[in-house]
């Protein structure tokens, strides 16, 4: 049993708690997390690459990812920091699209990102209409803090799985640990089984 | 893929408190079978209230890894669910759950060497400490540089320990104040700046290890003006603050 936090009451979410995550608490703000400095690529050289264990490459530059069909969705998003946000609201391509114009072999995928971020999803949590690039929030421009010009989206894991600043994602054979994963974060990252950190 | 033991929860008791400012309070923990920690890194705290009702939250570590003890600092945020709570309810002898240390990035030890240049807005300046703290325990010269920004010298975390141990060889803390003019010579004025970083130094020619830690908008700022200055964005590391 854990100890009673003597005096504490908290503050219990005004929100069906069963869209709210085992430990995380609701926000309205969208905070900000990253490792480095915010990068800034000018969009004309901007591109959006498959490659790896493909037999070939595909790459998008700006002009002909945005003219792809594009989808707007509504989505939960919960971060590894404890905080949530419910119904947030995305433009952008479904990964569906993308992978379409490669062959693989492949099982995971490696995202990686300006700045040298990385981390790795199955490829299975990528497809079917779970997984975006996106590149407007609310219907704005995604900000650089928030990843902008276009981050991956992939509500259904934790959202450092959703990489900011994304530039391609290289399909692989074997599982590759990530930025965030190789620092002892859980390899899945399921929020709903509490998958924060290695061992849990 | 390693095999890595769970970050199992912690029984920590509360050994003591210290009013930093009239707003932000260190808890002074002890933890049995803790296994230490790196500068930089932080715990998760978990509350339970008397229904079983659950909050949990992440806190920097303030204390070196060569403390007996863990401390948190924690600002409190007068709309916030955790943090007035610990800051401002919680006494010697309560206990806490925790589990850590977690996060790898944003730690510095000695072994790694520098210079060193640390950025706070705040209480970020709190994993910052744990840094300066672990440099003095280790009686290390190494090069290092710290600008912190605060409002006013009263908003001022761990000022009289900062005071007592610096300026002495190879370091060199300074203050700006964002909303009072400087009491202390060598101070500053206003927000941060290209002109306090190219005098407070080291300069991106000598490739320092940079920790930026604060607000999102002193974050973006001082990395900015890092990145505008020529430092290499792959020596810069950065955490931000939210409010809890």
């Amino acid at each position: 049993m854990p100890p009673i936090s003597r005096g504490f009451r908290g503050r219990r979410p005004d929100v069906d708690p069963s869209r709210l995550p085992p430990g995380q608490y609701l926000t309205r703000d969208f905070p900000v997390l990253s490792y480095g400095p915010t990068p800034h690529t000018p969009l004309d050289q901007w591109s959006f690459t498959i490659d790896g264990a493909v037999d070939a490459a595909a790459s998008w530059d700006w002009e002909q990812l945005t003219a792809l069909p594009a989808e707007n969705f509504t989505v939960d998003i919960h971060c590894v920091t404890k905080w949530s946000k419910l119904d947030t609201t995305w433009t952008g391509v479904s990964l569906d699209t993308l992978l379409e114009s490669v062959d693989s072999e492949a099982e995971y995928a490696t995202a990686w990102s300006d700045g040298g971020y990385t981390t790795n999803v199955p490829l299975a949590d990528l497809t079917d209409g779970q997984a975006w690039v996106v590149y407007a929030f609310d219907g704005e421009p995604l900000e650089p803090e928030h990843g902008g010009p276009a981050r991956l989206l992939v509500p259904h894991l934790y959202f450092w799985k959703s990489a900011k600043w994304v530039r391609g994602l290289s399909l692989t054979l074997d599982d590759e640990p990530g930025f965030w994963e190789v620092n002892g974060y859980h390899d899945y990252g399921d929020p709903w089984r509490e998958q924060r950190y290695q061992g849990d | 893929m390693s095999a890595t033991a769970p970050l199992t929860w912690r029984l920590a008791r509360v050994r003591e408190t210290v009013d930093e400012t009239p707003t932000a309070r260190t808890l002074v923990l002890d933890v049995p079978g803790w296994r230490g920690h790196r500068a930089g890194q932080h715990v998760d705290v978990r509350l339970t209230a008397e229904d079983g009702y659950q909050a949990q939250r992440s806190f920097s570590i303030a204390s070196a890894p060569e403390s007996d003890a863990v401390a948190l600092t924690v600002e409190r945020i007068d709309d916030g669910e955790v943090s007035p709570y610990l800051a401002g309810d919680v006494r010697a002898g309560d206990e806490l759950e925790l589990r850590g240390p977690i996060g790898g990035p944003f730690t510095w030890s000695v072994d790694d060497g520098g210079p060193l240049l640390l950025l706070a807005g705040g209480s970020g300046l709190v994993p910052l400490m744990a840094m300066l703290r672990h440099r003095a325990a280790h009686a290390s010269t190494i090069e290092t540089r710290a600008l912190i920004s605060v409002r006013r010298p009263a908003d001022a975390i761990y000022r009289a320990e900062l005071l007592a141990i610096g300026p002495r060889e190879g370091l060199d803390i300074r203050w700006t104040y964002t909303r009072s003019p400087a009491p202390e010579p060598g101070g500053w004025s206003g927000r941060v700046s290209a002109a306090m970083l190219a005098e407070l130094g080291p300069p991106p020619a000598v490739a320092p290890r940079v920790f930026v830690c604060g607000p999102t908008g002193f974050v973006e700022h001082a990395a900015t003006l890092l990145v505008d200055a020529g430092h290499d964005p792959l020596r810069i590391r950065t955490e931000r603050f939210g409010p809890t």
